[in-house]
């Protein structure tokens, strides 16, 4: 077909290179991190930084245990995952199965609004609103908490955990419902036993895109966690998640220093999470395609 | 008498399911009427068009109102053209197979990746191995890069949605393939795609993470090229409502930049909303 | 093969041909949708396509104009000849081709553009865009549309009823001056007065086109064209005669069920 002269071909292989980008991009983000992160590891052990507990950056001699950091992270993420799988997923079901109609597409402008919410001002709003409460009402010298993060990111979380939720559930076959309703079972008879089981892969890929969210959030948790490098033994006290950590340290690392690269070995961390939550999400789909 | 358990379960369950929708509802509730409540008497025409002054505890807001313009349209220049053409390509040209799934399979990632790991990546490859600097050009790339992913998927659905008549119709007529894309596919898709954009403006506008390493500073004069630092919104916010000294003191300046920011990228999702569903109403294929 | 014999016992009456298929064969992946083709395709007359759905009717026009190249894992084996050239051939440039051959389709597909922009459309990717506006009047006019539409050339062509939109799309096939005008069953869509309209219009195009129409209705077959071919379930080609001769008098068995209604 490259008979039109030149021009076509030269279109198709410019729009071709445009789409390969993609691959380019994830490539040099992976060289880039891995070149600034891996000359940690000449200095420091691996597994010194892998299971270290301690997180001193500037201390003599200096210590990068991320441990500390990984448990902040994974704790905020549970905490947020425990509120917004609930609110999300029940969302989720009460627009695509019980919603009138006519309010249906309101409903999930709203949840999207949710997301359009740039992250600095939920951040904002946690530490004048959500902080000072914890504080309070738990009676804590101080408000910023692994509670505190996990409350305004499990509200981050929401518009992803809807959005993907209700997509998955509106997707499941009117027939299904219909089979279901006209054998004497009641709405939500049918939609415990028939709805939901059909749209599970696509909520529990919800649920993991959600976590994904809640992993990679920084500037909220960089404001509310209260930034300490401790292994979190309850969600009142104050962590340090990773992401955070890079925010608050990069300004002060020493371009090329130890310090620089232990942050881009975090960075790395980041990524093979944001990368092993990817996969998962589309193995389950893949999955749920060959049922289909 | 099964019967009527069975509504009294039905009962139970959907009032609980109407309480997450209704926690859902609060919580958007809370969240924008609280920063409305308390930033909307410091909007006023000379908060936004005027500099800070007094080390930042008074004055306005008007250079992270110009810088985070420039941000958002910067990343717009690199990201809409790149995504878009992507898209034509995953859309009319590819065929099935093992390229077109990796492809597929880095945009979703990318999507995937933390922001604050583009700031990392961005402060490597633009502002130190290109020599870019902390600047618009840096920060725009990074921010670019950062909303790919957004704008292909938005383009692909769109370039999807033309119905293959349409090209059939045009390739029947004698037209080359990139006649047919140009003239047929690309107008119809176009409104699609631009709502994609728009939502890509946003995001770009309401990004912090990635600008902090690579173009945005606490206090800069207007810039005056592609190579200058600039003060974002998201960024003033953060500073001054954490690392400042007078926070306290401060707090309807960060109310009045919260509103703002907010108000920028709310507006900007909503136009995009409508414009998504007028086309959807308009569609008449 | 006896559906080769058939079809090569009768040859076409002396008029030119302008299309010669030899030993066609068409693929959709590993299905064959076309087996072994043989066909004369007369010079401005109209050639009628039949067969049950399924037979590879639609498909077989696709071929003529290379539309199959669109659909992925079609393949064409053997030759088309058009005015002598192998149009299967790597050589021939698709999009070239199809300014020769123009094709109307199922469904109406007018572009979502003014109806002076959709008949100007096959004109500006040929760059012929000199006496544009009389171009488009003058196909406007050869699709009998003219009269309906010339006070409202820039309204949107989907104001259109459907029946003016096919004709619309006619219109913006012959803007381009084909020599063969292809015909994919292009009155399915519409009702019968619609229909007859666009009959009239073929017996009014046959003057100076070559026609080729897919058809599932043999009535209109029987009206419209000059000569028949009847394909079968499998891809075969049974019988081609003037369509007088295959409606009066067929001679295969299986050609007469099927008018008769017996089969598919």
């Amino acid at each position: 077909m490259g008979l039109r002269g030149p021009k076509e071909t030269l279109i198709r292989y410019f729009l071709f290179a445009c789409a390969v980008t993609s691959i380019v991009i994830l490539l040099l983000i992976v060289v880039f991190l891995f070149r600034e992160g891996l000359p940690l590891f000449q200095e420091y052990g691996l597994g010194e930084f892998i299971s270290g507990k301690y997180w001193y950056p500037t201390a003599e001699p200096p210590d990068f245990g991320i441990l500390p950091l990984f448990l902040g992270s994974l704790w905020v993420t549970v905490g947020a995952l425990l509120i917004a799988v609930p609110l999300g997923v029940g969302a989720a079901i009460y627009i695509a199965e019980v919603a009138p109609p006519q309010v249906r597409d309101l409903l999930k402008s709203l949840a999207e609004l949710l997301a359009g919410i740039p992250s600095v001002v939920y951040g904002f709003f946690a530490l004048v609103l959500v902080v000072p409460w914890v504080k309070d009402f738990f009676d804590l010298p101080i408000g910023k908490t692994a509670l505190a993060a996990s409350m305004i990111l499990g509200v981050m979380a929401l518009p992803t955990i809807i959005s993907v939720a209700e997509d998955a559930l509106t997707a499941v076959p009117k027939s299904f419902r219909e089979a279901s309703l006209a054998l004497g079972a009641t709405k939500w008879q049918t939609i415990r036993r028939v709805t939901v089981p059909a749209a599970l892969s696509g909520i529990s890929t919800a649920v993991i895109l959600g976590a994904g969210r809640a992993v990679g959030e920084t500037m909220t948790v960089l404001m509310v966690s209260g930034m300490s490098p401790i292994i979190p033994r309850t969600f009142l006290q104050p962590v340090r998640p990773m992401t955070a950590t890079i925010a608050a340290e990069i300004g002060e690392a020493v371009w090329g220093g130890v310090h620089y690269h232990a942050l881009f070995a975090i960075g790395i961390a980041l990524f093979l999470f944001s990368f092993a939550i990817n996969l998962i999400a589309d193995w389950i789909s893949q999955r749920y395609r060959e049922v289909e | 008498m099964r019967l009527r358990r069975g509504r009294a379960t039905q009962a139970i369950a959907f009032t609980l399911l109407s309480l997450a929708m209704a926690g859902v509802l609060v919580a958007l509730g809370t969240i924008l009427s609280f920063i409305l409540v308390r930033g909307v008497g410091v909007i006023s025409w000379e908060f936004l068009t005027s500099f800070p002054r007094q080390a930042m505890t008074e004055g306005g807001i008007f250079p992270a109102l110009v810088g985070t313009l420039c941000l958002a349209v910067g990343t717009l220049f690199f990201s809409l053209p790149l995504g878009a053409f992507a898209a034509i390509y995953l859309v009319e040209y590819a065929r099935q197979g093992l390229l077109v799934r990796i492809i597929r399979m880095a945009v979703n990632n990318l999507a995937g990746v933390p922001s604050v790991v583009f700031g990392l990546f961005g402060l490597a490859f633009f502002v130190r191995a290109l020599g870019f600097g902390i600047s618009i050009l840096s920060g725009s790339l990074t921010l670019a890069f950062l909303v790919l992913p957004v704008i292909i998927r938005a383009s692909e659905e769109a370039l999807r949605a033309v119905p293959q008549e349409f090209r059939e119709g045009s390739l029947a007529l004698g037209a080359t393939k990139w006649q047919t894309i140009r003239k047929v596919v690309l107008p119809v898709g176009l409104p699609g795609i631009l709502t994609g954009a728009i939502l890509a403006l946003g995001r770009a506008a309401g990004e912090t993470a990635p600008i902090i390493f690579t173009a945005a500073v606490f206090s800069a004069r207007l810039p005056d090229s592609v190579l200058s630092p600039v003060m974002a919104l998201p960024y003033h916010l953060f500073v001054m409502a954490t690392e400042s000294i007078f926070y306290e003191e401060t707090r309807p300046i960060q109310y009045g930049t919260a509103i703002v920011l907010l108000g920028l990228v709310l507006t900007i999702d909503l136009v995009a909303i409508i414009i998504r569903y007028r086309i959807r109403r308009r569609r008449r294929w | 093969m006896m559906s080769d014999t058939a079809a090569m016992e009768t040859p076409p009456p002396m008029v030119e041909t302008i299309i010669k298929v030899e030993d066609l064969n068409f693929y959709y992946g590993s299905f064959q949708a076309l087996r072994h083709i043989p066909l004369e395709i007369p010079k401005t007359r109209v050639t009628a396509i039949i067969g049950p759905s399924g037979c590879g009717k639609s498909t077989f026009l696709k071929v003529l104009n290379r539309m199959f190249e669109i659909i992925p894992g079609a393949r064409a084996e053997g030759k088309v000849l058009f005015w002598g050239r192998n149009i299967l051939s790597r050589e021939v440039d698709p999009v070239d081709l199809r300014r020769q051959i123009g094709m109307v389709f199922q469904k109406p597909n007018p572009f979502p553009k003014s109806i002076f922009e959709n008949v100007a459309y096959g004109l500006r990717v040929n760059g012929k865009t000199s006496n544009l506006k009389e171009r488009v009047e003058w196909a406007l006019r050869r699709a009998a549309l003219w009269d309906e539409v010339k006070d409202n050339l820039h309204r949107s062509a989907f104001e259109l009823s459907g029946g003016q939109q096919q004709r619309l799309c006619i219109a913006r096939a012959l803007a381009v001056e084909p020599q063969v005008l292809l015909m994919d069953e292009p009155c399915s869509a519409l009702d019968p007065l619609a229909t007859a309209k666009i009959e009239d219009l073929i017996d009014q195009l046959k003057r100076e086109y070559t026609v080729v129409i897919v058809t599932h209705n043999m009535q209109q077959a029987a009206r419209v064209s000059d000569f028949a071919a009847v394909f079968l379930t499998g891809g075969e080609l049974v019988e081609y005669d003037e369509t007088k001769k295959i409606f009066e008098n067929p001679k295969d068995k299986r050609v007469e069920d099927y008018i008769t209604g017996k089969f598919g």
